[in-house]
């Protein structure tokens, strides 16, 4: 591979393709999506960003997320599917979700 | 516009790249030239989002796409189609957004694939060689299983089961839209497993939309080679709210099985011989895996593919994940979200692999099936599954589950919003497939 295509996968490419993507979303695809944060996507747009009427997650903060989980799961918050969805995860699983939204602008 | 042309354009990158800004940059930086190859046959839920998903997390990675169809057709909202409330244009995705991304795609069928040489032939028989193959073929229709339901007779009744190139949706449109005032619109419904379990329901209830509007006197015959559904309690609720007899529900206990048809005659036949006269009639027949997973030995005598649920790779090739309604997923569901969900595992798992890494551990795979009762009325079902003890799929005890019951007095609120999620869903599980 040649400098040039490593370069320009690196970086050039990323800006090629920002040019195409909003840029809060170019801008999260840097912080890796873990796996666990891939089934969010199907609702709440790439990286969290919202999408219609699936509310924006990423940026939420920390604390925050976990405290909306927890309200959901315990269906101490209005809901029509998240106090479904809420309860299939582990305290563990949420933290990763919370520390993964949080970091995203 | 959306058609079958058996044209090899991974090498033309000229002609790819055509009209887009990438003009002006050369072709090759596109796309490594050195790092393993990822050859994923069929470009759906599961195969594109795979595609993307291993563009995004392994840019070293060449990514080809082997895909007969110049864009993809959603199954997903099809029924809307017939309910009136999309255009075909709107459930068809170009891959133009996989490309950008330097995705390789190959229009052209995939007939066979050799495990050992690790290559795939096309149908003009030009191999394509792979370090590892995520197969998301999809399903095939079962021509035999329905006397006198073949090809031919799926012009005139159609499943409208798979997108193709969106003709046979606009088939059953059109025919919605002709049918004569008061006339009968049969449905034959399969037994389990098959695409999509809320599927058929959903499309009763958006033929129910249309024929209410302009065809009130119209009656739906749903003929089910099954007793029980699907969110069935939610379905019937809102039918029953929504449309009154307008439906009728007709379950195999009672002689729903229809086990052959006559298209010209236009009847569907039962189980016990009973020959019901329809003007339109949709006949969604029994199902397994697509050919290529059928004719290389993937599948087994059942028609699916048997694959380990933590990796999904097929049990007769390790190179070889199949994922999407091709595999044995039980108890997920068929589903395009399932196919999104388990596509990404897929891929991390066989690039681990090349690098002699153990695959993700302790998966979640998710899904959520939301459907369209009506205007404004929306419900859903959701799970979430793990592996259990055993390394099986399971759904999480005490979680996911369906939307409320209750009459739209109390719940308009919940089943508008759900509608609202449908839409939300559908546009954020293509984004997360074809941008």
């Amino acid at each position: 591979m040649s400098l040039l295509s490593q370069a320009l996968r690196g970086g050039a490419l990323a800006l090629l393709l920002g040019a195409f993507a909003p840029v809060g979303a170019a801008q999260a695809e840097e912080i890796r999506t873990p796996m666990i944060a891939q089934g969010c996507a199907g609702c709440h747009g790439q990286s969290g960003a919202g999408m219609g009427a699936a509310p924006r997650i990423a940026g939420y903060g920390r604390d925050a997320f976990i405290a909306t989980w927890e309200a959901f799961r315990d269906d101490e918050r209005p809901a029509t599917i998240m106090n479904r969805i809420a309860p299939g995860y582990t305290d563990e699983e949420v933290a990763e979700l919370a520390d993964y939204f949080s970091q995203l602008r | 516009m959306n058609g079958f042309s058996p044209k090899i354009t991974r090498r033309h990158f000229g002609a790819l790249l055509a009209g887009s800004a990438f003009t002006l940059a050369a072709p090759a930086i596109l796309r490594a030239d050195t790092g393993p190859r990822l050859v994923v046959i069929g470009g759906g839920f599961g195969g594109a989002s795979a595609a993307r998903f291993a563009r995004i997390n392994y840019p070293d990675v060449n990514v080809t796409l082997i895909e007969p169809y110049d864009s993809f057709v959603t199954c997903p909202y099809g029924n809307l189609i017939l309910g009136g409330r999309r255009e075909l244009p709107q459930i068809t995705h170009s891959y133009d957004g996989l490309r950008a991304r330097g995705v390789d795609i190959v229009q052209n069928w995939a007939k066979d694939i050799d495990p050992v040489a690790k290559q795939v032939t096309l149908a003009d028989d030009t191999q394509v060689a792979y370090d590892k193959l995520i197969v998301s073929p999809g399903i095939g229709l079962r021509w035999d299983a329905i006397e006198g339901y073949d090809e031919a007779a799926s012009e005139i009744f159609p499943h409208a089961w798979m997108g193709g190139d969106g003709s046979q949706i606009s088939i059953l449109r059109r025919q919605l839209e002709e049918l004569p005032e008061g006339g009968v619109v049969g449905l034959a419904i399969p037994p389990n497993p098959f695409r999509c379990p809320p599927g058929p329901y959903e499309r009763i209830s958006m033929i129910a939309h249309h024929l209410k509007q302009h065809n009130p006197r119209a009656k739906i015959l749903a003929f089910d080679a099954k007793d029980g559904f699907s969110k069935q309690g939610l379905f019937q609720e809102g039918w029953e709210e929504l449309y009154g007899d307008l439906i009728e529900w007709i379950p195999a206990s009672e002689d729903g099985t229809i086990v052959a048809v006559d298209p010209q005659e236009k009847v569907f036949i039962s189980e016990f011989g009973e020959r019901h006269k329809v003007d339109v009639g949709n006949v969604i027949p029994p199902q397994y895996a697509a050919a290529i997973a059928r004719d290389t030995g993937l599948a087994d005598e059942s028609g699916w593919v048997p694959v380990d649920p933590l990796t999904f790779a097929a049990g007769t090739a390790p190179d070889i994940h199949v994922i999407g309604d091709a595999n044995i997923g039980a108890p997920m569901p068929k589903s395009g979200y399932v196919a999104n969900s388990t596509a990404k595992q897929a891929v991390a798992s066989a690039i681990a692999d090349l690098r002699g890494e153990s695959p993700p551990q302790n998966p979640v795979y998710f899904n959520t099936c939301y459907s369209h009762v009506g205007e404004e009325y929306g419900i859903s079902v959701a799970a979430i599954f793990r592996l259990d003890d055993d390394g099986e799929i399971a759904a999480t005890p005490d979680s996911g589950g369906v939307s409320p019951s209750g009459p739209l007095s109390e719940q308009a609120h919940n089943r508008r919003r759900e509608a609202e999620y449908a839409d939300a869903w559908y546009d954020s599980i293509t984004t997360d497939m074809f941008s």
